[in-house]
């Protein structure tokens, strides 16, 4: 029952972490992307249609990514270089995603394909009620362990994140240490949109093998409420999307056991939730030291240099 | 020695020169979106003119036009009330929905007659998308939780607890197993007119409006808020209380939005159904971007999105489109709107660089 129910919840955990690790990366530069959900359905879509095409997963899961780059890429263009309202532009993306993959998703509606399998990790595996949860599951969420940890490794120990870190902390700063601040910002959006796509991919590809119109259901804005309770921290940012696999895992189960409180009742409870954590990680935020980016949502004029 | 662009501030173009880069950059918005509908297999000439046909071309396309704009300039006004203190308030589809709850609640079960019920009505209508929102409102004020975030995760538990209404407790007992309420009694609907589906919640947004302008402009209280959108360490030095503005202004920016729900259970569905709202609620906030703090300037936009949604329905009909590709349009408008300002906050300037040898 344990391992079961552990085992649900990293799989519907991981769509919403590979969206909360691309937020990061965003906000770490500085910028708010609310574009997360539709980003995500910009990934399902196209990774469901390149594997439909090919045949081949990982072709779906590069698609994914690189539609998703692309998209971002606008976001990007609006937040950088023209130093747009990010709140405006994120939720445009939102919708031109919600409404592109409904136009383009039509043909796709109701193919199927053979999604990710299981691959068992030797040893690991073995391990008593997690390791069937975390180590019999498919390459995309093997893929997610890796790049929660690339991702940390980046930010604390590379010269690059370090940059990307002041970048988002203290553009000024960073721009009078001679580090080239529109370029990071442009890459950062656009490499964490790209992640968020694959997090989309997840739905389309792993979690149920099929195109359906909006699937991503809102998990989009979940990983942006999600990022500020992992306190932009990767490593935190994969407890809270297992958190809330945990919540959809617990709610599907008691669908299934019959239960006799309406399933709509029951479907409020990750958005419940996450409200209910966002008001607990926003008051801790207030208390301790802050990890907020300390420029997060502001554009950068060099002219308005203080 | 190269040529190459510097970017330059400047003071905001003239009024002319506004309205040119709005106007042109939604003109460019609906280009872009042609190459959207050619590669969906729909030629954007004869379906940005079948939009035009629809939505302009005969009397019942123009009520059709009007009945749209209804929930898009009440909604636009929500939410462009708290825009003016820098407020975003993105769940007014779920304040819709709420609103709709509440005036369907009187309705069917208050046993009210004639000339009580509508008012009944749109009081609970009031009240439900305020109480809603008001809890947002309280998170923002009391302890700086993000409004964007916490409205719009609102939206989903609104519509699911109107899916719950409508396909348990309140679901018509005749109703052959759909999601509907039973239909509302003739107290409880709108005067309909010219033989048309428009009804007397036009006339309900207009005068929201109106009553909205008064309040904003002629009233300290408007005053007040826009001070604290505009600077709120000053509006706070001068002694005004925002945290209880911010409250204050959510929890009406809702109620508004409940409103709309009100005028589409009574003027337009005479009963509550899943999916009453096919996303006006997020129409709302390109309206209010659009309008730019002027309440004529909701209604205005809100006619305009109005004969977007009528064509739009139009569209899905003849072409098989799905109801959300209207989003990827007002995605798109946004983008290019975004982009305008740019051009209209900054200038470029080409520069002659002279390279030392």
């Amino acid at each position: 029952m344990l391992e079961i129910l552990l085992d649900a919840t990293v799989r519907a955990g991981t769509p919403i972490l590979f969206a909360t690790l691309g937020a990061i990366i965003n906000e770490r530069a500085g910028i708010i992307n609310l574009g997360i959900e539709g980003l995500m359905l910009i990934g399902a879509l196209s990774g469901f249609a390149a594997t439909f095409v090919s045949g081949n997963l990982l072709f779906g899961v590069i698609a994914a990514f690189i539609a998703a780059f692309l998209a971002g890429s606008i976001h990007a263009l609006i937040c950088v270089q023209l130093r747009g309202n990010q709140i405006v532009s994120g939720l445009a993306l939102t919708m031109f995603g919600v409404g592109s993959t409904a136009l383009f998703g039509r043909g796709m509606v109701g193919q199927t394909i053979d999604g990710f399998e299981r691959h068992a990790v030797p040893l690991l595996s073995q391990l008593p009620v997690v390791g069937k949860a975390f180590f019999h599951q498919d390459w995309l969420i093997y893929f997610s362990f890796l790049l929660v940890v690339k991702i940390w490794f980046f930010f604390y120990h590379t010269r690059w994140g370090l940059a990307l870190r002041t970048v988002g902390e203290n553009p000024a700063a960073a721009d009078a240490c001679g580090i080239p601040v529109n370029l990071y910002r442009f890459l950062a959006i656009a490499c964490g949109s790209g992640f968020v796509g694959i997090g989309g991919a997840y739905l389309s590809l792993a979690s149920t093998p099929m195109w359906i119109e909006n699937m991503s259901a809102g998990r989009g804005w979940i990983a942006v409420a999600l990022v500020i309770f992992a306190g932009w921290s990767s490593v935190r940012a994969l407890f809270g999307a297992y958190l809330f696999g945990g919540i959809t895992a617990m709610q599907l189960r008691f669908q299934a056991m019959g239960t006799t409180i309406s399933a709509h009742i029951l479907q409020m409870l990750p958005y419940f939730f996450t409200i209910v954590v966002l008001v607990i990680s926003t008051l801790r935020l207030q208390k301790g030291a802050s990890q907020q980016p300390g420029n997060l949502g502001l554009p950068y004029d060099r002219e308005d240099r203080k | 020695m190269n040529l190459s662009f510097r970017i330059e501030k400047r003071e905001q173009g003239s009024a002319l020169f506004r309205t040119l880069a709005t106007t042109g950059s939604i003109f460019i918005a609906l280009f872009v979106a042609g190459f959207l509908l050619l590669s969906a297999g729909v030629d954007p000439a004869a379906a940005y003119l079948e939009i035009l046909r629809e939505s302009l071309g005969s009397s019942y396309g123009l009520s059709e036009t009007l009945v749209k704009a209804t929930p898009l300039i009440i909604t636009g006004l929500a939410v462009s009330l708290a825009f003016r203190m820098q407020i975003w308030n993105i769940g007014a589809e779920g304040q819709i929905y709420m609103g709709a709850c509440g005036a369907t609640w009187v309705a069917l079960f208050s046993g009210l007659d004639s000339p009580l019920m509508l008012p009944a009505m749109f009081a609970a209508a009031f009240i439900a998308g305020g109480l809603w929102a008001s809890v947002a409102g309280l998170l923002r004020a009391r302890w700086q939780v993000n409004e964007v975030i916490v409205t719009l995760l609102m939206n989903y538990i609104a519509i699911l607890l109107t899916d719950y209404l409508v396909y348990g407790p309140w679901k018509n007992p005749d109703g052959f197993n759909f999601p509907l309420t039973a239909q509302f009694a003739d107290a409880a609907r709108f005067s309909e007119y010219f033989n048309t589906r428009l009804h007397s919640g036009f006339f309900l947004a207009l005068f929201c409006a109106l009553a909205l302008y008064l309040l904003m402009e002629r009233t300290i209280w408007g005053y007040q808020i826009k001070a604290i959108g505009s600077n709120p360490g000053a509006a706070r030095y001068a002694g005004m209380r925002t945290g209880l503005a911010i409250f204050l202004v959510l929890t009406l920016s809702g109620a508004i939005a409940g409103i709309a729900g009100f005028s589409e259970v009574a003027g337009l569905q005479h009963r509550l159904q899943h999916g009453i709202s096919p996303g006006y609620g997020y129409t709302a906030i390109i309206i209010a971007w659009l309008a730019r703090r002027s309440a004529l300037g909701v209604v205005i936009v809100s006619l305009l999105m109005g004969i977007l949604l009528v064509g739009g329905d139009s569209l899905q009909l003849s072409w098989q489109l799905p109801v959300a590709f209207a989003y990827a349009f007002q995605g798109l408008i946004l983008f290019f709107l975004l982009a305008s300002d740019f051009f209209i906050n900054f200038r470029l300037r080409r520069v002659k660089e002279v390279t030392d040898a």
